[in-house]
Parts: structure tokens; C-alpha cells; sequence
């Protein structure tokens, strides 16, 4: 069971924290408590008299002062925050309005919607067969699912690139089965649900595995059918985990690059994503175009993660009332 | 829930398709594509001059982003645990930042910061080449790492709290003795998911590595580029099979060792 939640923490964090993270059973407890009950002791003993400084090794506690916190900023920045500040910056070089006309500008709309459609299609597959995948993971048992469920990881693991090369194996030209999907739209949802996949199943597992199951035998015995039980007392519990996954699996399909670069195509205003249209313009020396289309994905990524967060903190404030 | 058992077979038999349909056979395709012409072939092709230089420069970035993600991910996990200051809850957000930015947008932000135009051009003027050279793919590989070594050790150190520090701290150890005998053992399983996370990924990053290499064989390829021009550029279609089942290979060796370690970790 823990393997599963960890398995789960694996899959949803990739993108953010944003994601509720259902309850870990054994270390919730400890994860809250201890520490803090740690550090109590410690200020206690502190005013006691004892001097701080001499119960604290010099490694750790730089880290707790100014020069630690200040090189660990310092690098945050230069790695992250400076690169996305610099992109920022150069996508309105021309103000506003060059900005503007560069988000607008008809390809880059055709490919915002390309992106936003198939990530669509793909978020909500992912939603319904997603869930139905854990629920078989969890409530049924056959020979081999201990292998099923490793497998789920498989597209975590596997490089982009290749992911796009086996599926072009398969759906691309001189297809054995006769399914040529390359440069085709659903070449594109194919390749994004193959990448997409572990988001929902990794975060409804472990929902599942600590439902109350009670519940729903209270349900059947009052005579609800299996509808009814799975509408009224499963679905309402899995909601938020189901539509964490969902979102992060969306908010991952509108950046991704590597497993549609090569099934996709890249024809303009029919399976050209945002991301290949981003390096398109790079490659023809649009600077300017491609900052302001990459900041206008990044605001849709983050809109997305925005929303999650909003919605999670919601439902947990929901779930503390009613405890 | 109580369903019938025919009802429980369908279900099965749509869910484990699905994960046939989408994950087996183009895998099986692949594979039996790339080994179908004999294992000789496979070797030949993964052995090309190329594929060798491709195969060191990514073990090259690799060897360079893992300590340098150990060292800072282990000291900012610290902080973020054990810091009290403003801006903390702001340092969580940074961390999770890269996650949540596409590949594509990553090269195109470090070609305007480190980029001949970019703010810190003047470097690229200097001489010393950042965007184009192995330096801009190493640092595209940190930003797209930097999450997992943080957010494995911060857990831990959550969970084993101050006392055995404190302890060793009070019994005279000093700093870097509490954290190499008291810390470090017991976040190790942690650190090691964490390293585990940060090669699978270093390996496989293709698209911020892509934007910001020159992309030529036996120079700036590593072995995603050097599928993706196998591909493309050569129409060697075979050739990108091969180094795609390599590259699998390796993607499943890093599955199993997250397997095992998880296991371990919850033994814990």
C-alpha cells in the first residue's frame, strides 16, 4: 500500500504542488508532529539558558542563516528564475502591443488551439479510462497485476523522443497493422495519452485503496444499484483526485514536445503545437515571436495549475467541515 | 461496491487493452524492429562512432548535473525544512517552477538569458560559449532536474526531525560531523530516489536539450538528439530504432532500480 502512495506522490508531483495529496497513511502523523515538537524542545531548552548556537552543528545551522538561504536563493535564481525573467522581458521588447500582435498572430493562434484541443481530448480520455485503470488495479484481481501496475510508470521513465519513436513503429509509415496516424491530429492524442498516462491512475489509486468501502455495502443493502453506488458514493469521493490528475495530465500535454515532434508532423495550422511552433520561430531568427508565444503557454500552464490548487484547497476545507 | 462478475470482466478487459493497445504492442513493435535483423545489427548500430559520442556526452551530463544537484538540492531541501524566514513558502514555489514549464519554453529562456543577445551575452562575446556548446545543454538539464532531489530529501527530513541532531550536536559534534553521520544516513534512501529520478530524466530530456545544441554528430549530440537525427536528418530509420531500444533499455533498468528503492524506502 505505501508503494502505491509513493508510487502515487511520484505521479502527481512531477508538475506541482498544487495537487492534493491524499492522505499517506503512518506518515501524515509523524510528518506534522514531529518536527514541530522537535523544535519546541529545542526553544524550550534554548530559553532555558543554554546557548542556541552550541546545540546546533555549523553545517546545518548555516544553512538556517542569511549566507545559506542567501546561496540557495542565489542558485534557485540563476537556474530558474533568471532564464523565465530574461524570456519575459524579451516577449515584450516591443511593449504590450508587440507582444500582443506576436500572440495573435494567425499561426500562432492556429497552434495555441491545436494544442489546447488535442490536450483537451486527451485530459478528458484520461479522465474516464484513467480512473477505470486504477479501479481495475485496485478492486480486481488477476494473475500478472503486480507487472500491470508497474508498467503504469513505463511513460515516466521512458525518454520523450523514444516514446515518439515507438509510436511512429506502430502508427507511422509501413504500419503493420495499417493504422498510419502520423501527421494526423490523432497521431498527436495518441502520443500525448501515451505520455499522459500515469496522472490519473497515480492519483486515484491510492484514493480508492483508502475509500470506505463500508459505504458503499451500507449503499448496496439499501438497495442502490451499482449506478446509483458508484454515481452517488465513488465518484463524489474520487472527484478531486480524478481532476488532479486530470489537470496535471492537461497541463502537461500543452508543453510537451519531444513525444509529438516526430508523429506530429509540424504542419502548420493542422497538427503544429505550440511548442514546435515556438522552436519554428527560434529557427527562423523570430525571437520575439517565440518569447511572447512561450510566455502566453506558460500563463495557460500556470492558469491550469492556478485552478487545481484553488478547487483542492476547496474540497479539503469541504472535507474538514464535515469530519 | 458490489459488481457482477460479468461486469468486473469487461472492465478488466477494456483497461488492461487500453495499456495493451497504447503501451504493449508499439513497444513489442520496436522491439522486434530493432532486433529483428539479429543482435549484430543492434550492436553495429549503437557502436557507430556517433552513437559512442553521443552515448559519452550524455553520460558527460549526466556525471556533471547529479553532484551538482546533490550538493544544492540537499542544502535547499535544508532550508526549506529547517529555514525559518520570509519567502519561504515563494523558495517552495520556485522549486516546483520547473515542472510546470514546457521543455521548449526552458531552451527558449536560456537562449535569451545566456543567448549572443541575451542579458548575459556579453559572456558569448567573451568567448566562452554557453548556448551551442555543452554548457547550455548542461544547464538546460539542472533546470529541468532541479525538482527531484529537493522534493525526495524534503519528505525525509520532515519525518526524522531535529532530535538526533540536537543530540549529536550537544554530545560535540560539530557541524559537518552531525551531517555526514546523523543527516545524511538517514535521508540516504531519499537522496538516492532522488539521484535515480535525476539521471532517468537527464538522459531522456530532449526538447530544452535540443534548443539549446548545435546538433552535430560526434560534437553536441547526446542520444535523444541523436535519434531525433537518425531520424529526421539521416532517414536512417533503423539506426533511430536502435538507439531508441538503448535508450529503453536504460529507462527500464531505472524502473526496476525505482521499484526496488521504493521498497526499500517504505521498509524504512
Amino acid at each position: 500500500m505505501t508503494s502505491d502512495t509513493d508510487q502515487q506522490r511520484r505521479g502527481t508531483r512531477p508538475e506541482t504542488d498544487a495537487a492534493p495529496l491524499p492522505p499517506r497513511p503512518g506518515l501524515d502523523a509523524s510528518d506534522g508532529v514531529r518536527p514541530r515538537g522537535g523544535d519546541a524542545a529545542g526553544r524550550g531548552e534554548g530559553s532555558g539558558g543554554a546557548p542556541r548556537p552550541a546545540r546546533h552543528g555549523k553545517g546545518l545551522r548555516g544553512l538556517r542563516r542569511p549566507l545559506g538561504i542567501g546561496i540557495v536563493t542565489l542558485w534557485l535564481s540563476v537556474i530558474v528564475l533568471l532564464p523565465l525573467a530574461a524570456l519575459t522581458v524579451a516577449a515584450f521588447d516591443e511593449g504590450l502591443a508587440g507582444f500582443w500582435e506576436a500572440v495573435t498572430a494567425p499561426a500562432a493562434l492556429a497552434s495555441l488551439w491545436v494544442t489546447v484541443l488535442a490536450s483537451a481530448v486527451v485530459a478528458l480520455v484520461n479522465a474516464v479510462l484513467g480512473t477505470l485503470v486504477a479501479w481495475v488495479l485496485v478492486r480486481d484481481e488477476f494473475r500478472g497485476k503486480r507487472f500491470v501496475n508497474a508498467v503504469i510508470d513505463l511513460p515516466f521513465a521512458l525518454p520523450t523522443i523514444v516514446a515518439s519513436i515507438v509510436l511512429l513503429s506502430l502508427y507511422g509509415p509501413n504500419s503493420p497493422i495499417g493504422v498510419e496516424l502520423n501527421a494526423t491530429r490523432w497521431g498527436l492524442v495518441v502520443a500525448l495519452l501515451f505520455v499522459t498516462l500515469p496522472f490519473v491512475v497515480r492519483s486515484v489509486q491510492p484514493v480508492l485503496i483508502e475509500a470506505d468501502r463500508e459505504v458503499e455495502e451500507a449503499a448496496a443493502s439499501l438497495g442502490a444499484t451499482t449506478g446509483t453506488t458508484f454515481r452517488r458514493i465513488v465518484l463524489p469521493t474520487l472527484a478531486p483526485a480524478i481532476l488532479s490528475g486530470t489537470g496535471l495530465a492537461f497541463a502537461r500535454a500543452i508543453g510537451e514536445y519531444g513525444s509529438v515532434v516526430l508523429i506530429g508532423g509540424n504542419i502548420p495550422r493542422e497538427t503544429q503545437v505550440t511548442s514546435q511552433y515556438i522552436q519554428q520561430q527560434i529557427e527562423i531568427d523570430r525571437p520575439l515571436n517565440a518569447a511572447a508565444v512561450s510566455v502566453a503557454l506558460l500563463a495557460i500552464a500556470f492558469v491550469t495549475l492556478l485552478l487545481l490548487r484553488v478547487v483542492s484547497s476547496r474540497s479539503q476545507r469541504r472535507e474538514e467541515r464535515d469530519a | 461496491m458490489r459488481v457482477s462478475r460479468g461486469t468486473r470482466l469487461s472492465l478488466r478487459v477494456v483497461a488492461l487493452g487500453y495499456l495493451f493497445v497504447l503501451l504493449g504492442v508499439p513497444i513489442g513493435v520496436i522491439l522486434w524492429r530493432t532486433f529483428e535483423p539479429g543482435l549484430s545489427e543492434f550492436i553495429a548500430s549503437i557502436s557507430t562512432p556517433a552513437a559512442k559520442s553521443a552515448l559519452n556526452l550524455s553520460l558527460l551530463i549526466v556525471a556533471i548535473t547529479v553532484p551538482v544537484n546533490v550538493v544544492f538540492g540537499v542544502a535547499t531541501a535544508l532550508a526549506l525544512v529547517r529555514g525559518r524566514f520570509r519567502g519561504r513558502g515563494l523558495l517552495q514555489a520556485v522549486v516546483d517552477l520547473p515542472f510546470a514549464v514546457s521543455p521548449i519554453v526552458v531552451g527558449v529562456s536560456l537562449i535569451m538569458l545566456w543567448g549572443v543577445n541575451g542579458w548575459f551575452g556579453a559572456l558569448d562575446r567573451a568567448g566562452f560559449q554557453v548556448i551551442f556548446g555543452i554548457p547550455g545543454m548542461v544547464l538546460a538539464t539542472i533546470f529541468v532536474t532541479l525538482p527531484f532531489v529537493v522534493r525526495e530529501v524534503e519528505p525525509v527530513l520532515h519525518e526524522i526531525g531535529q532530535e538526533q541532531e540536537q543530540a549529536a550536536s550537544t554530545l560535540g559534534a560539530n557541524g559537518w560531523q552531525t551531517f555526514w553521520r546523523i543527516t545524511l544516513p538517514a535521508i540516504r534512501w531519499g537522496l538516492t530516489y532522488g539521484v535515480v529520478l535525476t539521471v532517468a530524466r537527464a538522459l531522456g530530456e530532449f526538447g530544452a536539450v535540443i534548443m539549446v545544441s548545435s546538433g552535430f554528430p560526434g560534437v553536441s549530440q547526446t542520444l535523444t538528439l541523436l535519434v531525433h537525427s537518425r531520424y529526421i536528418d539521416d532517414h536512417n530509420t533503423y539506426g533511430a530504432y536502435a538507439a531508441a531500444t538503448l535508450l529503453m533499455g536504460i529507462a527500464l533498468v531505472v524502473l526496476l532500480l525505482m521499484t526496488l528503492l521504493d521498497r526499500k524506502r517504505s521498509d524504512r
